[in-house]
Order: structure tokens, then sequence, then C-alpha cells
């Protein structure tokens, strides 16, 4: 690295488990999607709250249930959450008492309310309102404290991929992840089905035999999934589309991807939403659906993610900033309005790799401490968990 | 300097990125040695700039993403026709 990034001050919020939040929200979480609507009139209702929405929580097989369970409580655990509302029905598999308990063991503020014990729905819309306000005057006046990079987790995603993704805005956030590495932060590179043909070469990145061994299971079971719908994964990957953009072979598509990460070893390899113990690099096991993949990162703890794109996409969360970083110019000037950085300015050569990797530093440094990203002034804030089997 | 054709990923790679369209016959440079594209070759494939003999490492990203399947000239585009990925 030719430029030396000065060093920097990281400002956040620290919670009673020592986490650092870098943003401070109440969240209000319904445990099953008949819950919903009162747990967005009661976000409606509070200045800031943020709600996440979902189709899940119920008629759900144990591991999809276990799944779901794990990424609200993720959600609720992660520490740009200052306080949480957790609403459920009463019937539901995922029990909203139990939920609450879970996010209560991080010492934040965590109320609940049962519906079917609530006397009906605007009166659980008025007690989760009153709890919830209750939460908010508790932590609203948090101030920041100085943050170490140890203290981060930063999720790499990325998504509306065109040819450029894997020349300019990867290899840029792949030089950026290093200097996060070099800080001392831990970054978690995910979506299993893109590490499919390159997982010989992030195994031998492993720092042991257990995670290479647990890298190859979670991509050998991501590929038994879709063998088991009966079609194939590899027989037509790369794609005929892939194959007219220039890409030859899928160990190449793969490498566009995981060159994100940059160069470090491999630390751990985490289930969907499951929170690291290591830090450094790490692997979650999500699929490739952006919203899915991203929830499940943050689930799993971290406080923001950088997203790579070549035709744009305006991908947002309710509690975690996304920066956007496009690799292509002329696509970057048709949605410039949630792109936050132009990596395309590699391929017109007026910018180097290193150059737009500072730039992503920098940015990421602005957004910690407090910085709105453009899709957070858009307030785009998607929530979606990653289902495994069968709705019953 | 002339217009930027190719795009170097990594040090160890044997083959960059066209990030313009590269004509046939067009000179294009690489530590500074300029080369000539036998072939046509469109934004986003790959140009050798070493010479690549048949069952070789194709490596990019500084890593092999495949073999290839006849000799590979500096020039040449390198693609579908001339390469083979490993894994079965």
């Amino acid at each position: 690295m030719k430029k030396e990034v000065k060093s920097v001050k990281l400002y956040g919020y620290k919670r009673p488990d020592g986490l650092f939040g870098i943003r401070n929200y109440l969240l209000i979480i319904p445990t099953v999607i008949c819950a919903n609507e009162v747990a967005r009139r009661i976000a409606n209702n509070i200045p800031g709250a943020k709600v996440i929405p979902h189709q899940h929580g119920c008629a759900q097989l144990e591991p999809d249930a276990a799944q779901t369970f794990r990424t609200l409580a993720g959600f609720g655990l992660n520490p740009n959450v200052g306080g949480a509302v957790v609403v459920g029905l009463g019937c539901e598999t995922v029990q909203a008492e139990e939920l609450a308990e879970k996010i209560k063991s991080s010492g934040k503020p965590v109320h609940y309310l049962v519906i079917q014990e609530s006397g009906g729905f605007v009166s659980s819309v008025e007690k989760g309102t009153e709890l919830g306000k209750e939460i908010y005057k508790q932590i609203k006046d948090l101030q920041r404290e100085e943050m170490k990079f140890e203290d981060l987790m930063i999720g790499l995603e990325c998504g509306g991929s065109d040819t450029t993704s894997g020349i300019s805005a990867n290899p840029a956030l792949g030089a950026a992840s290093d200097l996060f590495f070099k800080e001392g932060a831990t970054t978690v590179l995910s979506e299993t089905t893109e590490l499919i043909g390159a997982e010989h070469i992030l195994e031998r990145r492993a720092i042991n035999e257990e995670v290479a061994l647990k890298l190859d299971e979670i991509v050998k079971r991501m590929e038994k999934r879709v063998l088991d719908m009966g079609v194939s994964i590899t027989g037509a990957n790369p794609s005929p589309g892939n194959i007219r953009g220039g890409l030859t072979t899928i160990e190449e598509k793969s490498l566009g991807c995981i060159y994100k990460a940059g160069t470090s070893i491999v630390k751990e390899v985490v289930e969907y939403a499951e929170r690291p113990k290591q830090k450094g690099l790490v692997i979650m096991d999500t699929p490739g659906n952006d919203i899915e993949s991203i929830s499940g990162m943050i689930a799993g703890g971290c406080q923001l993610c950088i997203f790579t794109t070549g035709l744009g996409t305006p991908t947002g969360s309710p509690i975690a900033p996304v920066i956007k970083v496009c690799g292509n110019d002329e696509n970057y000037k048709k949605v410039s309005d949630f792109i936050d950085i132009n990596a395309g300015l590699i391929i017109n050569g007026s910018k180097t790799v290193e150059e737009i990797a500072g730039m992503i530093y920098n940015m990421a440094v602005e957004v910690i401490n407090g910085k709105q990203t453009k899709c957070e002034i858009l307030g785009v804030e998607e929530f979606s968990i990653n289902r495994i089997g069968p709705t019953l | 300097m002339s217009a930027k054709y190719i795009h170097l990923i990594n040090d160890k790679d044997n083959v960059a990125v066209v990030i313009k369209d590269l004509p046939e016959g067009a000179k294009f440079d690489i530590f500074n040695e300029s080369y000539i594209a036998k072939s046509f070759i469109p934004f986003g494939h790959k140009v050798a700039i070493a010479n690549i003999k048949k069952g070789e490492d194709v490596i990019k990203y500084g890593e092999v993403i495949g073999m290839a399947t006849e000799d590979i000239n500096i020039g040449d585009h390198v693609h579908v026709h001339n390469v083979k990925g490993m894994r079965a």
C-alpha cells in the first residue's frame, strides 16, 4: 500500500456487554409475521424507532425456527441497537418472553408484550408504544465514546454484479479490507453460493484444518440443497451471460467475489446469523440473496456493511449503515442517488485501486462516526431471514 | 501515454483484464513493454501478458483460474476456447 492512511479516531455507543454500536436505535421486533403490523404501528409512534417485519416465526421446522430465533435475537443483540421491544402474538413457535430474555442477557433494556394477552390490536399498539417510549428515554441521551477498530465487525457483500465487479469494486474493497485487518477489525465474507468453485483457495487460507473442513462442509451443504431440488448449480456456472462478459471458469467468477475480502487468513466459519468468536476474516454461511445475506451478517454482530455492485441496487438495513461501492462508471451515473463510492473511476483510469480503497476506508470511518450513507438518508430499510426448509 | 486498454489485478497474474475494447493489432503496454493484440478482445475479457504453455496454469487474482488447453502467446485472447476450469 503506497498511501499510508493517517491514524483516525472512532466513536461509538458503548453497551453494557462491552460491545460498541455505531448507531443507537430502539428496535421493535415482531416474533412472528402475525405481529408485524402491531410492531410497525409501535415503531411509527416513536421517533427514530426501527422495526424488522418478516415472514417467519411459526409453522417452521426446528432448524428454521432456531434460525429465525437466532436472527431476531442477533438483531436485538447487535450493538447498534440500544434497547428493544419484542412483540409476540402468543401461539407462535418463536416465543416473545424467551426472545426478550435472550436479548436482555446483553444488559440492554428490553420489554416484551403478547398481543393475545394485551386486549386487542389497539391496546397492543398502545401498550407497546408505552414500553418503547420508556426504553427510548433510557437510551436517547447516550453519548459516543472512543472505540477501536477491534470493536468493529464489517459485513462484506456484493449484489447486482456485472463484469466490472471483479475488476474494480471488489479489488478496491479487498484492498480496503486489508487496511481494516491491519487495524484489527473483523470482516465477514458471506454468500456461500458465490464461494463454490473457489473454496479450495479459501481452504488453503484457513487458519487450521477444522476451519478448512467447516468451509468445505458449508459449500457441500449448499450444493446438496440445490441438488435436492433436482437442479444443478455448477452445470450452468459461469452462465452464458458471464461467458459473454469475459468470465471463463467458475474459479474466476468466485475469485472475483471473494477478492473483496482481501488476502487475510480465514479465522472462523460460522452459521447464518451466528456471532463470530474470532477476530479477523470470518466466513458466514449465507445465501447469495443480498437482503438475507446482510441480515445474517448484521444478526451476527456486524455494525457496518460494505456492498459492491456493478448494476446498482438500493439495499439498506434498518439498523446498520450499508456503504455502496459501484464498479461501473456508467451505471454509477444512472443510480448515483443510492451509491456512495464510484469505483468505476478505476476502469476509466482516473483513480487507482489503492485510491478507491482509501476512499472506502475514509468513508467507513466517517460513517462509523455518524455520517449517513445514501441509503440511510433515503430510509432504505430491508430485512429478511434466510429460510432453510418448507413452511408447514 | 496511449489510452489504457488493460488492467492487471495482481502482480502474479499471467492474464490482464481488458478495460476498453482492444482492437486486433492494437498496442497495449504492460511492465513498460508494448505488445500487440492478436485478435479483437472485448471489454471485460482477458489478454495473455505472458506465454502460457498447454497444461500450464492461467493466473488471475494471483490464483489459478484454470489450465491452458493449448499454447497461449502474449497478446492472445484468453477464454473458454483455450482455458478450462480445474473443478469437475
